[in-house]
C-alpha cells in the first residue's frame, strides 16, 4: 500500500495533480489516499519531499545467475519473415552485448528452409528451430507450449517478440506458464546500470509513458512495437550456429484447428509501408469532410490513415486506424487533419520523417511533434491545396 | 450454456489528455466508462445466450465504484454480476489480475465459455485474456471479428490476424477475447434498467475467493514500474502563416518535395 509520511508531507499537492486516478487528496495540509489507488507510482515520482513510499515485501528472489541469453521470437507465417523480428535482432544485437552474452532467434514452423540463414544475417548467434507439421498454422497452445518447453531447457534471460497478433496472443500464455513479468507493446528496451531489461511503453492510455522492470523473476519477458527498432543492416557472412529441436508430440496437440487462412490486407491498406499517409481526425466533423482526406491522399499518391475517432464514427474502416490500437506508420511524409493529437495516435505516427499538422485549435498537441503547422479551418485551406496540387 | 463475461471500468479514454503547461495529466470531467472493447464482449455473451440459451454472468475485479458498471451490464442484458473487490489486489500486474479473475471464476462453477475485450483502453496490454485461458486451463482464441456457429462441444469462429483473417476451430471450454468487429453492442432496455436497480450484486474479497494473499496485488506482480514520465514533445516546428492562398501555396511545395522529391 501507499505510505504518506505525514511529518515530511507538506501538503503542496504536486501529488493530487499528478494522480492519473484521482486518488490521493492533501486534506488539511496532508496527502491522504483514497481506495482508487492503484499503486502506480506515479505521486512518488513527483514528490518533492520524500514523503511517499510504496510498501512491497520484497519476494524472495529466484536464482537470476541461472538465466542468461537474448531470445528473440523469429514470427514466420504464409512463407515470410515477420519485418519485426529483423527489428528485434537489430535490439537484441545491443541487449546481448551489453550483457555480454549471445543472441538466439526461435523459430517455431512446419519446415525452416533458409530462415535461419536469414536470421543469423540479421544478427542471431544462435537459431533454435522446431519443424513439425503440428506448428504448420499459428495455434495459442501449440506455439506457447514449444516457446515453453524450450525456455525451460536453455533458460534464457530476456524473451522479446513483436506485438503483433501473433505475438500478443501467445506470449502472454507463456509468460503466464512461466509465472514471470509481461510487458505489452514496449517502444524502448535498455539495459540498465543494475543489469536488469529497462523496459519503455505508453502506460494510461498513452498520456505518460511508463518505465517498467522484472527484478526477481526470469526471464525477463517483452512484446515490442513494429517499425519502432532499427533493424541490422543484413550481413550474409556473419555465422551462427543452427540448433534444431524437438518437441513431445503432446505439447503440440492443440485445442483449436485453423479451418482455413484468409490474406486480405497485403494489397488493399497497405499504410504501414506507403510512403505519404494522409491521416484524418474528429474535426473532420462528416464522413463527407473525411473525403477531403481521401482526396488529398490519392493526389498525393499516398494512403489513407485516420484517428480512432475517426473510425468509430465509421467514416472509414477499421484497418486504416493509426495508433496505439491500429497501425504504427513511418512514412516519408504524414499530414494530419483534424487530429488533436491525443498520444495514442501519435505513438503510431511519430517516428514520420516529416510531419504537417493542420488543425484550428492552436493549443492541439499535434503541433508538439509538428515540422510545420497550420492553424485554421481545414474546410477552406484543404480544398485550396488540393487546387493547387491539381494545377 | 454457461457464459461469464469479463469487464473493466477505465477512463473515458476521449476526456483524457495532457495539459500542455504542466505536462500533467488533465482529470477534469474524466469520466469512468466500461471499457469499449468489454461492450462488444457483453454484446457477444448476451447475444449467444438468445440464441443458444444459458446464462451470462459479469465479473469485473476493480474498486468499490466498479459496481455501476456491473449494473450497466445487467441493464444491457446480463443475469448475473460479481464485483471482486479487495484492496489486496490494488497494484496488480496482468500475472496477478488473472490468478485473481481465476480465482473468482472458478468460484461460479462449470464455465462453458468465457469472453473478454481483446484488451482494456488504460493499459492496452491484451495480457490478461490469454493469462486466464492458462489459468482456467482452457483453450482460447484472441482478436475474434465473428463467432459463427456454436454447438457444445465446439465454438467456430474468425480471428483477425495483421495479414488477414483465420477461420478457427476452438474445443469448448473456451476463452475468446473480441475485437470492435464482432458486433454492434446494444442500448440498455427499459426493462434491463429495472432489473439493474434492484439488482443483488455480491462484492467478493480475496477471502472469499480463498486466494494466496502472496499471489495478489502488487505482491503478486513480478513486473515493478520503475518511472512515469511525460512523452517528450518534439523540439523545432515552423507555423505556417498568411491567407488562406499563400498557407496553400506554401503546402503544395512542401508536400511536394517531401512525397515526391524525398
Amino acid at each position: 500500500m501507499l505510505i504518506i509520511d505525514t511529518d515530511a508531507c507538506i501538503g503542496c499537492g504536486l501529488c493530487e495533480d499528478n494522480c492519473p486516478f484521482d486518488a490521493i487528496h492533501v486534506e488539511e495540509g496532508k496527502a491522504v489516499v483514497g481506495d482508487e489507488c492503484t499503486l502506480c507510482g506515479a505521486c512518488i515520482d513527483h514528490c518533492e519531499v520524500d514523503a511517499l513510499t510504496i510498501d512491497k515485501e520484497e519476494v524472495a528472489g529466484i536464482d537470476l545467475d541461472a538465466w542468461s541469453g537474448v531470445w528473440v521470437y523469429a514470427e514466420y507465417r504464409n512463407g515470410r519473415i515477420a519485418p519485426v523480428t529483423h527489428e528485434l535482432l537489430g535490439v537484441g544485437t545491443d541487449l546481448a552485448k551489453k550483457r555480454g552474452v549471445k543472441l538466439a532467434a526461435v523459430l517455431l514452423c512446419e519446415s525452416a528452409g533458409d530462415v535461419p540463414a536469414e536470421l543469423i544475417a540479421s544478427g542471431a548467434d544462435i537459431v533454435y528451430t522446431v519443424e513439425d507439421p503440428a506448428l504448420k498454422d499459428f495455434t495459442d497452445d501449440a506455439y506457447g507450449h514449444a516457446l515453453e518447453d524450450l525456455a525451460l531447457k536453455y533458460k534464457p534471460e530476456i524473451i522479446l517478440a513483436g506485438a503483433t497478433a501473433i505475438g500478443r496472443s501467445f506470449i502472454p500464455m507463456v509468460a503466464t506458464t512461466l509465472g514471470t513479468g509481461l510487458t505489452a507493446d514496449c517502444t524502448s528496451l535498455e539495459i540498465g546500470d543494475d543489469g536488469h531489461l529497462h523496459q519503455t511503453r505508453p502506460a494510461f492510455g498513452g498520456n505518460i509513458m511508463a518505465t517498467i522492470m522484472c527484478p526477481n523473476h526470469r526471464p525477463q519477458m517483452s512484446t515490442v512495437r513494429p517499425m519502432v527498432m532499427q533493424a541490422n543492416e543484413s550481413d550474409a557472412s556473419r555465422t551462427g550456429e543452427v540448433i534444431s529441436e524437438t518437441i513431445a508430440p503432446e505439447r503440440l496437440i492443440s485445442r483449436c484447428r485453423v479451418v482455413k487462412s484468409v490474406y486480405t490486407e497485403s494489397n488493399q491498406v497497405n499504410i504501414t509501408e506507403a510512403d505519404v499517409v494522409v491521416s484524418g481526425g474528429r474535426g473532420l466533423e462528416t464522413a463527407e469532410g473525411f473525403r477531403l482526406v481521401e482526396e488529398l491522399a490519392d493526389l498525393l499518391g499516398g494512403a489513407v490513415g485516420a484517428t480512432r475517432a475517426a473510425v468509430d464514427a465509421d467514416w472509414i474502416g477499421y484497418p486504416h486506424q493509426v495508433g496505439q490500437t491500429g497501425k504504427t506508420v513511418a512514412s516519408k511524409l504524414y499530414v494530419a487533419c483534424g487530429i488533436s493529437g491525443a498520444i495514442q495516435h501519435v505513438i503510431g505516427m511519430k517516428s514520420s520523417e516529416t510531419i504537417v499538422a493542420i488543425n484550428r485549435d492552436e493549443k492541439a498537441t499535434i503541433f508538439d511533434i509538428a515540422d510545420y503547422g497550420v492553424v485554421g479551418d481545414l474546410f477552406e485551406i484543404l480544398p485550396a491545396v488540393i487546387e493547387k496540387l491539381k494545377k | 450454456m454457461n457464459i461469464v463475461v469479463c469487464i473493466k471500468q477505465v477512463p473515458d479514454a476521449k476526456d483524457v489528455r495532457l495539459d500542455p503547461e504542466t505536462n500533467t495529466l488533465s482529470r477534469e470531467g474524466v469520466k469512468s466508462v466500461i471499457n469499449p472493447y468489454d461492450r462488444h464482449a457483453m454484446e457477444e455473451g448476451v447475444r449467444l445466450k438468445e440464441e443458444f440459451g444459458g446464462k451470462v454472468t459479469v465479473v469485473s475485479m476493480g474498486p468499490p465504484q466498479a459496481r455501476a458498471i456491473l449494473e450497466e451490464a445487467i441493464s444491457c442484458g446480463a443475469d448475473d454480476a460479481i464485483l471482486v473487490s479487495d484492496r489486496a489486489f490494488a497494484g496488480a500486474d496482468t500475472l496477478a489480475t488473472t490468478y485473481t479473475l481465476s480465482q473468482a471464476i472458478k468460484k461460479i462453477g462449470a464455465v462453458d465459455l468465457v469472453i473478454c475485450g481483446k484488451q482494456a483502453t488504460d493499459g492496452d496490454t491484451a495480457q490478461v485474456g490469454p493469462g486466464l485461458a492458462v489459468r482456467l486451463d482452457m483453450a482460447y482464441v484472441t482478436c475474434v471479428q465473428q463467432v459463427s456457429t456454436v454447438t457444445d462441444k465446439v465454438v467456430v469462429l474468425e480471428r483477425m490476424m495483421d495479414d488477414g483473417y483465420d477461420e478457427v476451430e476452438v474445443e469448448l471450454p473456451a476463452l475468446l477475447t473480441v475485437v470492435k468487429e464482432v458486433n454492434t453492442p446494444r442500448f440498455p432496455s427499459i426493462r434491463g434498467l429495472r432489473k439493474a436497480r434492484v439488482a443483488d450484486i455480491p462484492s467478493y474479497t480475496a477471502e472469499d475467493i480463498g486466494a494466496d494473499v502472496a499471489m495478489l496485488g502488487l505482491g503478486g506482480s513480478p513486473t515493478q514500474v520503475v518511472k512515469v514520465f511525460p512523452p517528450e514533445p518534439k523540439g523545432d516546428r515552423t507555423i505556417l502563416t498568411g491567407s488562406v492562398d499563400e498557407i496553400a501555396e506554401k503546402l503544395a511545395e512542401i508536400f511536394r518535395e517531401s512525397s515526391i522529391g524525398g
